[in-house]
């Protein structure tokens, strides 16, 4: 049973992956409840910044009951994460949100498409995907630093496109789909606001269906304070207005569902 | 025996810990943490006749020591309300507390009646919220308004009332006493202050409805104060918060006056933190050799 807590986790080990990005795997009783395009929300130890840092789940190793996240120094906040060391205390609350609908996979050409720091989430995604007539990773990086990338081709055919032009095609992943020709029914993704919605107007207008995971901030994580609303097309089952909780609701939707 | 009940305007509460209107839905979010029985109130998030909306995102923001909200009141509406976390709540062995918001005398007249028949304990009246434009804050920064709406609820509220206040007035004792000579059987503070952040790269206000309320540890020192003076002011109880982390917090709100207390913000950091609360109540109680929690209130 998927049972929601806070705890303080242990940092198994982390790395920096590439200028200002880190990856770090830490040991957590949730990590075997972990789904992919779930999040966990991470507090920091200095007591001035008090609300938590939501990151997704980039891979779940369940046998050793760990996490991996992979972040961007972004401020207060991810600067204190990146100091930590192994065997130091990092407190988590997880496991958040809805994930990914992996059964829409099925017999499916999948696009499973991560844009800069919304490519963590695509790992675990990738590896768990099930019975897909196919399987294109569609990543798009600033320059050629391409973290994850190596991770992400056990699973499926990787497409780089990189904003420089230094790897793969010059652009985004719109671009990427685009020069090589890539075809598919089902999208999963995660990246900027920009992104997804040439996303949710790609797959409307290819008549694909699409699965988007969106960001908001965040207070408490679980669906109590509104803080982190989408609007929505229907009437949201919680609060009876067009705006659902990306904490809980989401962050996964399907593109057509939410107004972005 | 430690005796942690407490009595706010003839309702008794097995202790006297609550959580803050908004920080806590109806208490379904967080029964996954906390032991709903445990808590002497749940006081649900704010509701009004029909559903509102609530402001655009982003609508939180953190602040040193704390954070800002706009969320807009958000709601579904008392219909929705009263057919699904009425039932929710009663489910429990603690009391109800509903929060009630409008944008006119009206608004608020017809959540009341609704609420009539419901087994709902108290009532608590938000005319204080930062986050909406229409009426809200007016009904809660002018004695003259605040002594009109609470005498217009009060006339139809079948259950007591609780007045709560805008801590973004000049004279606290002004707004507290308005609310007693209207026959309000309680009161609570505070509500958020007004601030405002502002977002240096991008140049923008960090929160999309410009200002936003503070809440959290850094308006602690505030609140305690501001119950204090309510304390001195009216003959009526108080419920205050306002920054609450732990029990300390809880205690030092007591001894300033308040008889009930709530957690708000600090959920969301911690959302055990109103049974660690309710638990460190009880070792300060026995700390001191205290038997009635009640025998503390107002004592500085
Ligand atoms: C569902 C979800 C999943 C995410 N997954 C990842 C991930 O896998 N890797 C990653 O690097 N980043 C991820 N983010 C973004 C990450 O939460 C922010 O970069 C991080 O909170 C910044 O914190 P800070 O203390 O460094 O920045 P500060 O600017 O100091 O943060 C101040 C406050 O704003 C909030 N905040 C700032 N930026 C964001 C943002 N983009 N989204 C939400 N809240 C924000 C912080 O949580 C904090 O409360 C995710 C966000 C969401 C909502
Ligand atoms: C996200 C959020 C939503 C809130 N919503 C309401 C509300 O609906 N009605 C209300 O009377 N007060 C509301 N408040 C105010 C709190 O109940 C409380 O008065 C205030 O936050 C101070 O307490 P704190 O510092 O412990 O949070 C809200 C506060 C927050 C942080
Ligand atoms: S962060 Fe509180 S409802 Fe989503």
């Amino acid at each position: 049973m998927e049972h929601k807590k806070k705890e303080a986790a242990v940092v198994y080990r982390q790395q920096q992956i590439a200028a200002g990005i880190f990856d770090m795997w830490i040991e957590t009783s949730i990590a075997p409840q972990a789904k992919p395009g779930q999040f966990i929300s991470v507090y920091t130890q200095d007591k001035s910044a008090l609300l938590p840092r939501p990151i997704s789940i980039c891979e779940v190793d369940r046998k050793n009951s760990r996490l991996r996240i992979v972040y961007r120094v972004a401020g207060k906040g991810t600067a204190e994460f990146a100091g930590y060391k192994p065997g130091q205390r990092v407190d988590v609350l997880g496991t958040l949100g809805n994930g990914f609908p992996l059964e829409k996979a099925k017999g499916k050409k999948v696009f499973l498409m991560g844009g800069g720091i919304g490519i963590p989430p695509m790992l675990e995604l990738a590896k768990e995907i099930e019975g897909a007539a196919s399987v294109d990773i569609i990543v798009g990086y600033r320059n050629n630093e391409l973290f994850l990338s190596e991770d992400l081709a056990k699973y499926g055919q990787v497409h780089v496109a990189t904003e420089d032009g230094s790897a793969g095609t010059k652009g985004n992943v719109m671009n990427a789909i685009a020069s090589e020709g890539l075809e598919g029914d089902v999208i999963f993704a995660c990246g900027p606001m920009p992104m997804l919605r040439a996303i949710k107007q790609y797959a409307a207008d290819k008549g694909m269906e699409a699965y988007i995971s969106l960001e908001e901030r965040m207070a408490c994580g679980v669906g109590a304070c509104l803080g982190c609303v989408v609007k929505t097309k229907e009437v949201d089952h919680h609060s009876h207005v067009n705006n659902a909780r990306i904490c809980t609701d989401g962050p996964v939707y399907a593109a057509e569902d939410v107004e972005i | 025996m430690l005796n942690t009940k407490i009595n706010i305007a003839g309702v008794e509460f097995k202790n006297p810990v609550m959580t803050a209107s908004g920080t806590f839905g109806s208490g379904m979010e967080y029964s996954e943490f906390v032991d709903l029985n445990t808590l002497g109130a749940v006081v649900t998030k704010g509701v009004a006749n029909v559903p509102w909306e609530g402001n655009p995102t982003p609508r939180v923001q953190e602040t040193y020591g704390g954070m800002l909200n706009a969320i807009g009141l958000q709601n579904p509406g008392i219909d929705v309300f009263i057919e699904r976390d009425i039932p929710f709540l009663k489910q429990y062995d603690t009391k109800i507390i509903v929060n009630v918001c409008g944008r006119s005398a009206a608004d608020y007249v017809e959540v009341v009646e609704k609420l009539a028949d419901q087994p709902v304990d108290m009532l608590e009246i938000n005319v204080s919220c930062p986050n909406v434009k229409h009426g809200g804050i007016a009904f809660g920064q002018d004695p003259k308004c605040l002594f009109d709406i609470t005498k217009e609820i009060k006339a139809k509220a079948k259950q007591p009332i609780i007045m709560k206040l805008s801590p973004n007035v000049t004279d606290i004792t002004e707004m507290a006493k308005a609310a007693e000579a209207a026959g309000s059987d309680a009161i609570s503070l505070i509500n958020t202050i007004t601030g405002m952040k502002i977002d240096i790269h991008k140049r923008t206000f960090a929160l999309a409805n410009k200002t936003g309320g503070l809440s959290g540890p850094a308006i602690k020192p505030i609140a305690v104060r501001m119950v204090y003076q309510a304390a001195h002011a009216v003959k009526i109880p108080i419920i205050g918060m306002g920054g609450i982390a732990n029990a300390e917090d809880a205690i030092e709100f007591m001894l300033a006056g308040a008889s009930g207390v709530a957690v708000g913000a600090m959920n969301f950091v911690n959302p055990y933190t109103t049974a660690e609360v309710v638990k460190g109540i009880e070792a300060y109680m026995e700390q001191y050799g205290i038997e009635n929690l009640r025998d503390i209130i107002g004592t500085v």
